[in-house]
């Protein structure tokens, strides 16, 4: 019966099943028109504000393409955003660093636990469930007190730091490709091995990266840095990641793991050559929506980070903002603004289906 | 639960000895998926939320009156700075301190804390702002599946924008946007009054403490507030009911229509009871994200005037980075772990999302 319906409705959707009136549909069209006019206002003023070339610094009145549009605000935010001396390019590097690294981190080791909790059954599990569930319920900025206080009390000296991050990096490279190399060479790799080799591949990278560039000062204070920012972040972004994937996983059929188990697939093998390559759409929603929080990140980094150059994008529109932007002109506020949502409202509409699909999930499924 | 295996539970028999080992095998495999995750959990997460009840007790943080302090340990060469203060154990104060609003307590903070309107205010928030979201989320949805509109696809294209972009610019503008100078609301209001011969206005929408509607106790950056989370919500929950109502077969409505319902007797007989179970649990969702909104606040009234638009997350953040009491925030963040756990009771029993997955 629902496959009759759902035919019905889709031919139906297309053309149309019943006529409106003419009133009628001139109505719903007033309607209409006026959400999208609300919707897009905010839009709009923002867009027109950062092609205003006047670099007045606040508008004084509304006009939808302001008189001698240009792209000069664009230009001027990308070389000097704040009235710290860091050009927009290292700010995005450090929001792309923090935001790249929390989330592919939390994938890595959030896809695991995730098929445990979804596939296997044993003693505490729904214990577990529970307290990673309680903590995507917490609000991240409940836990920022003892994040700081124990982050600002690990100190060493910059050159032993420099020394872990380097070895850190060289482990997990031989880790990847110790992990990854096999598949490859016999020619049975499959995106999972792909997936898993290019983020092991990027954050060794990045550690080695962090440990050979200069260090600032004497003291490394874990607090003061853009690790420890990241560390504080994946407290809560590890459990979204579980709890996320999770979800995705008990959506995908069973069927086919069965059948790899009945051919004398072992559990690992399952894992990688069956589960990972289908939650494929899985991990990159959870990964971009772990992105996105980290992208813009706000209170952590905000409390955590002293030096300008460690500062991140969201921090910087901070400061841009309403009473606190000084002398910035608006133009400049719009321009960065939109700089830094662009990314993610692209990534967000290419993944539009996958996302919605999986923020309903944990209630629609009953 | 069903797979908790009972025999873990009775020792000693020689039987109990292979139940062990089965117990053992059963957790052997996911133990290995979990271990990593367990680890780090430990570490960063479940270590300092048991770090967070210990300094919840104790009066850590720095005192301004008794001039410049640290709480780092280890100085350099291994040494204790001079000025290092060492926590102390002061019991309940912290949580006494904040329920019962201290006098002295509250001066410390500027003049403006009060636990029990914040929480007020904070729930109010909270569910007036899901009301609405839910409500024109379903209006939108039923409107924009009536079958003939022109530009459906378009208008869903519109309307999906404001969840495209991040909270963090959407508050960020609103803020501009409700400027009492140069925002565009007050600009907006003036370009309908100003050709009917009315002085053009210059609202301070976040600064005015007098209440606009005399008699509901709300400051009016709570409003200006209000519409900027309107427009920021109210899609996700359209686009939940818009998926629940395209599974709604039509041939109930036609079935309704034979029987000579009208078109707002099926809204209220068929629509709204068909889409209740998709949009309860995203109601739930929208309640504690709604909760926890810190950006909306925090970015656009800052809490003001008075600090009369505070919520729970803006004040926990403010007593860490304004007034640098460590231990009082972790008292506080306790309270609203405490608040939190009957919303997700709820929102788990609603939803039973940590139910066992069975095919």
């Amino acid at each position: 019966m629902s496959s009759v319906a759902t035919r019905s409705r889709r031919t139906g959707s297309t053309t149309a099943g019943r006529r409106l009136k003419w009133w009628q549909q001139l109505i719903l069209q007033a309607i209409c028109l006026f959400i999208a006019a609300t919707v897009l206002f905010p839009v709009l003023w923002i867009v027109s504000m950062s092609l205003d070339p006047r670099n007045i610094s606040r508008p004084t009145e509304l006009n939808l393409i302001p008189p001698g549009a240009s792209l000069q605000a664009y230009l001027q935010v990308l070389d000097r955003p704040t009235a710290n001396p860091v050009t927009f390019a290292e700010l995005a590097f450090n929001s792309l660093r923090l935001a790249g690294g929390v989330s592919a981190f939390a994938l890595l080791i959030g896809v695991s636990a995730a098929y445990a909790f979804s596939r296997f059954r044993f003693p505490g599990r729904q214990f577990m469930m529970i307290a990673v569930l309680a903590i995507t319920v917490l609000p991240s900025v409940a836990t920022i007190a003892p994040l700081f206080a124990l982050l600002n009390s690990i100190r060493i000296s910059s050159t032993i730091m420099s020394i872990i991050l380097v070895l850190a990096g060289l482990m997990l490279l031989g880790l990847t490709i110790f992990a990854v190399a096999p598949a490859v060479r016999l020619g049975s790799a499959g995106p999972g091995n792909y997936f898993f080799g290019a983020i092991g591949l990027t954050i060794s990278l990045g550690l080695i990266y962090g440990g050979l560039s200069p260090a600032r000062s004497e003291v490394f204070v874990l607090r003061n840095s853009l690790l420890g920012v990241g560390i504080a972040m994946v407290s809560g972004a590890l459990p979204f990641a579980i709890w996320n994937l999770k979800g995705y996983l008990d959506t995908i059929p069973r069927e086919l793991e069965e059948a790899a188990i009945i051919d004398g697939a072992s559990p690992n093998q399952v894992f990688f050559q069956i589960v990972l390559p289908l939650a494929t759409p899985a991990l990159a929603v959870t990964g971009f929506l772990g992105f996105t929080s980290g992208w813009t990140e706000f209170f952590l980094s905000w409390q955590f980070l002293t030096d300008p150059k460690d500062f991140t994008l969201a921090m910087s529109l901070y400061n841009m903002t309403g009473q606190y932007a000084g002398q910035i002109p608006w133009s400049r506020f719009a321009a960065f603004s939109i700089l830094l949502s662009l990314p993610i409202a692209i990534v967000y509409l290419l993944l539009q289906r996958y996302i919605i699909g999986g923020l309903t999930l944990g209630g629609v499924k009953g | 639960m069903a797979t908790t295996n009972p025999e873990l539970a009775a020792p000693t028999t020689s039987a109990s000895r292979s139940a062990l080992r089965e117990g053992w095998k059963q957790l052997r495999t996911p133990l290995v998926y979990l271990l990593p995750a367990l680890v780090i959990m430990l570490v960063v997460t479940f270590y300092p939320l048991a770090f967070q009840v210990w300094m919840s007790f104790t009066d850590y943080g720095v005192i301004k009156e008794e001039g410049k302090q640290t709480l780092n340990p280890f100085g350099p060469g291994g040494t204790t700075p001079p000025n290092y203060r060492p926590a102390q154990f002061v019991g309940l104060k912290n949580y006494l301190d904040i329920i019962t609003n201290n006098p002295q307590f509250v001066a410390r903070l500027g003049g403006n804390f009060d636990f029990w309107r914040l929480l007020t205010f904070n729930l109010w928030w909270t569910f007036s702002n899901v009301g609405f979201h839910v409500a024109l989320g379903v209006i939108i949805a039923v409107l924009l599946n009536v079958e003939g509109l022109w530009g459906r696809k378009i208008y869903r294209a519109i309307y999906i924008l404001p969840m495209v972009l991040p909270n963090i610019v959407v508050a960020t503008v609103w803020r501009n946007m409700f400027d009492d100078q140069y925002g565009s609301i007050n600009q907006l209001i003036n370009l309908f009054i100003t050709p009917f011969g009315f002085d053009p206005v210059q609202i301070r929408w976040f600064n005015q403490i007098q209440d606009p509607i005399p008699g509901i106790g709300l400051p009016l950056s709570y409003y200006a507030m209000l519409i900027a989370n309107i427009w920021l919500g109210w899609p996700f929950m359209a686009i939940v009911a818009t998926g629940a109502l395209q599974s709604i077969p039509k041939e109930m409505y036609e079935a309704a229509s034979i029987d000579g319902a009208t078109d707002l007797q099926q809204f209220w007989r068929i629509t709204l009871p068909l889409l209740r179970p998709a949009m309860v649990p995203a109601a739930m969702v929208g309640i504690v994200t709604t909760f926890n909104l810190f950006h909306v606040i925090y970015f656009m009234s800052g809490g003001g005037p008075l600090g009369r638009t505070e919520i729970m997350v803006t004040q926990a953040f403010k007593l860490i980075n304004v007034n640098q009491l460590y231990g009082v925030a972790a008292a506080f963040s306790v309270i609203i772990a405490l608040v939190l756990i009957p919303i997700f009771l709820i929102t788990n029993k609603i939803s039973r999302a940590t139910e066992s997955y069975d095919v």
